[in-house]
């Protein structure tokens, strides 16, 4: 490495930050180095954060203000190793620092954010980050991590030879950020560079890297032994399965057992609510619609809320405590048995929550047909919009037994079926992909382990917030809108000024139009139309079901498990059950993967695929429970 | 010739024990050694290289997972997991020669 002395120094362009009307900056860094959480300490936001490289694939812009009414655009963006992108999250973060992105111009200037914990690695990005030429401020954040561990650094010296500069940041804690108010409002003093390394070539800047640190008199903390002990535990050859298994069985167990006192809150109120409007209006339309429709359909879809902020709960902790790393490790021998590599597997545990963004955070996986392929079983994956349908199928037809003591009941047990149902279609699927059409090479797996870190209270409950908000606001539009349409289509056409009998309305005719093609799975035309609402979302199923058994029965005296129990046969339930874990009712979905994939060709085979496989698997389902119960 | 000997035949390796080059894959856990080659080229070998695995660079076999692949290495003061195939593509030289 004898020919890195011989670097010729790159000067740095260096200058105030001019201030037009309003600057954009670039946040750049490693991946989770803590870039979106600096974003969302100054702007405010609420961007996505955990502890697992990959979290943010593209750029967010968000507005930070400073003092003197000053004002400027701050851009996050996908963390980078190099300026060298090989995933297409990568490809955005350079198409953006070198004024390539539509829409966007070069940036004004730049915040590095390094991970202090990891100097020597980290810092090597800023030979290339420096060397653009931009106005360059430096973040060593985890600051608070340095100093506990015993790390230490002098940020002068820093500054002093690479000529930009540098502070010591606690982005989570909001330590330090002075210092960066004080770098936007361009009043810092850039000091004049000593020497930059030759940017293409790495091993270049690697030395640099470590050379500037030496001189910074950087001390690395010691290792987290946190991290030793915990992944001692997690990675052992037996107890780290075994920690997996059980911590799937709680989250199960969870749904089921935690939520129902809320679940039951939920309902309470919603119901006392509805007797209450009931007997204040008089009898019109209005009282119909909202009774029938909005309390009968919206409100049903409502009482899942508990159960589904218990979910997320759970994957809120897996992502931010930096087990989900762990996880993909464990995953990666069953990935490489379908052809598929370990990071495939931290898409697909978001998904638990919605297929949407997870089909974007597929953009840090390098190999395009293993990208694909991911995108393709995505749906499998058992999203939050599933589980208001799964759970009021086995509560209606599944009587609560403990299986294991307290531990795993029967439908806790139901649950953790069916997603296991879906894992074997989405694993079946891969392998069948990856065999044919998407063969490829194996591509390396090489993944970063973040160390551990405890979630924060704050994160946590933000995260719960937003997506209870998420949820509510979902119930508030589309499902609304869907549930005032059904509810219209019920109602119509009149007779004699009146609705007409459910069966002889719009919806039940349609119903009726589709009963001979669904009449083999065990479905009534109700269900078919709850079918064919759920085109919507998933979860319009339960609202649309409430809606017409609203309109039917009297909704006080029968609760939609009962109206479910008498619709359905057993074998009718399970043939639903199965039919939800395969189909690929979300047009938002679609709606992705034709965006990420470039064309309508994957989301349409993909759709059809997905349609087949849920009709048939429902009318499998269906003969065997019949064939078994009698 | 020499790497696939020791993967194959774990007698000979100990014959070979002396010589101080290794396959990452092959380096005991919890031994530190000094990377001398990245035999991976095109984006995946970089990739390795921009995650500390450099030619001088000191890396540690930290563990590996429940199933004995991938492995993990302490590279930097990070945990970096690599297939056993891929660390099959790194030579290394020991601190301690001959000490498996």
């Amino acid at each position: 490495m004898s020919g890195c002395d011989a670097c010729p120094s790159n000067p740095l362009r260096t200058g105030k930050l001019v201030a037009p009307a309003r600057r954009t900056v670039a946040i750049v860094g490693p991946p989770n180095s803590g870039k979106s959480t600096l974003f969302n300490a100054l702007t405010g936001l609420r961007q996505k954060v955990a502890n697992f490289p990959g979290v943010t694939v593209e750029h967010r812009i968000g507005r930070a203000h400073l003092d003197g009414d000053q004002e400027v655009d701050l851009i996050d963006l996908p963390g980078v190793y190099s300026l060298s992108p090989i995933s297409e999250d990568e490809q955005v973060t350079h198409d953006v620092l070198t004024g390539a992105m539509a829409g966007i111009g070069r940036p004004d200037a730049i915040l590095l954010v390094i991970d202090s914990t990891n100097l020597a690695r980290q810092f090597t990005l800023a030979a290339p980050v420096l060397s653009l030429g931009i106005p360059t401020m430096v973040l060593l954040n985890l600051a608070d991590e340095l100093r506990r561990r015993g790390g230490v650094l002098d940020t002068e010296a820093l500054a002093q030879q690479i000529g930009a500069p540098v502070a010591l940041v606690s982005a989570a804690r909001g330590e330090g950020l002075e210092a960066v108010h004080e770098f936007l409002t361009g009043a810092l003093a850039v000091p004049r560079p000593l020497e930059l390394p030759v940017v293409q070539d790495l091993p270049c800047c690697r030395e640099w890297a470590g050379r500037v640190g030496e001189r910074a008199s950087y001390r690395a903390p010691a290792p987290p032994m946190w991290t030793r002990r915990l992944d001692g535990l997690f990675l052992h050859p037996v107890g780290g399965p075994l920690t997996l298994a059980a911590m799937m069985v709680l989250v199960f167990q969870a749904i089921f057992s935690w939520a129902q006192p809320l679940i039951g809150a939920v309902q309470w109120a919603i119901e006392s609510s509805g007797n209450w409007l009931g007997s204040a209006l008089p009898d019109t339309a209005l009282r119909s619609l909202l009774l029938e429709g909005i309390w009968g359909g919206v409100g049903t879809v409502l009482t899942f809320l508990p159960q589904i902020l218990i979910l997320f709960l759970f994957i809120t902790i897996l992502e931010d405590s930096g087990y989900m790393s762990r996880a993909a490790l464990i995953a990666d021998r069953t990935m490489a048995k379908v052809g598929l590599q370990g990071k495939s597997f931290i898409p697909l545990l978001s998904a638990h929550a919605c297929a949407v963004p997870a089909i974007l955070a597929t953009r840090t996986i390098e190999n395009r047909r293993d990208r694909i392929a991911t995108i393709l079983i995505m749906p499998f994956m058992t999203c939050s919009a599933r589980l208001p349908v799964y759970t009021l199928v086995i509560a209606a037809f599944l009587p609560e037994r403990p299986l294991i003591g307290p531990l795993l009941g029967t439908r806790a047990a139901a649950l953790m079926g069916l997603y296991l149902l879906g894992y074997l279609a989405a694993f079946t699927t891969a392998r069948l992909l990856k065999s044919s059409v998407l063969r490829s090479e194996p591509t390396p797996f090489v993944l970063e382990l973040p160390p551990y870190r405890l979630p924060t209270l704050k994160t946590v409950l933000l995260t719960l917030w937003d997506r209870a908000r998420v949820f509510l606001y979902r119930a508030g539009t589309i499902i609304l809108l869907a549930t005032i349409i059904l509810w219209g289509l019920a109602h119509l056409p009149l007779q004699d000024g009146k609705a007409p009998p459910l069966e002889q309305s719009v919806a039940g005719t349609l119903g009726r139009t589709i009963e001979p093609l669904i009449e083999p799975l065990g479905f009534n035309w109700k269900i078919g139309v709850g079918l064919i609402s759920s085109l919507a979302a998933r979860e319009v199923i339960v609202s649309t079901l409430g809606t017409l058994y609203g309109i039917e029965g009297d909704p006080e005296s029968e609760g939609l498990q009962a109206a479910l129990q008498r619709e359905l046969s057993l074998g009718g339930a399970v043939a639903l059950l199965v039919f939800f874990a395969f189909a690929m009712q979300c047009m938002s979905t679609v709606a992705t993967v034709r965006r990420e994939t470039g064309g309508w060709r994957w989301p349409l085979y993909q759709f059809a695929y997905m349609s087949a496989l849920a009709y048939f698997g429902a009318l499998a389902a269906n003969h065997l429970v019949r064939l078994v119960v009698g | 010739m020499l790497q696939v000997n020791f993967i194959s035949h774990p007698k000979r390796r100990r014959r070979h024990g002396r010589s101080r080059h290794h396959l990452l894959s092959e380096l005991p856990i919890g031994e530190e050694a000094i990377v001398e080659r990245v035999e991976l080229h095109g984006p995946a070998g970089r990739r390795l290289m921009e995650l500390g695995f450099l030619p001088g660079n000191r890396v540690t076999a930290s563990g590996r997972a429940p199933g004995g692949d991938p492995l993990i290495f302490g590279v930097d003061g990070a945990l970096v997991a690599l297939r056993r195939e891929t660390a099959a593509c790194l030579t290394v030289r020991r601190e301690t020669p001959g000490s498996d």
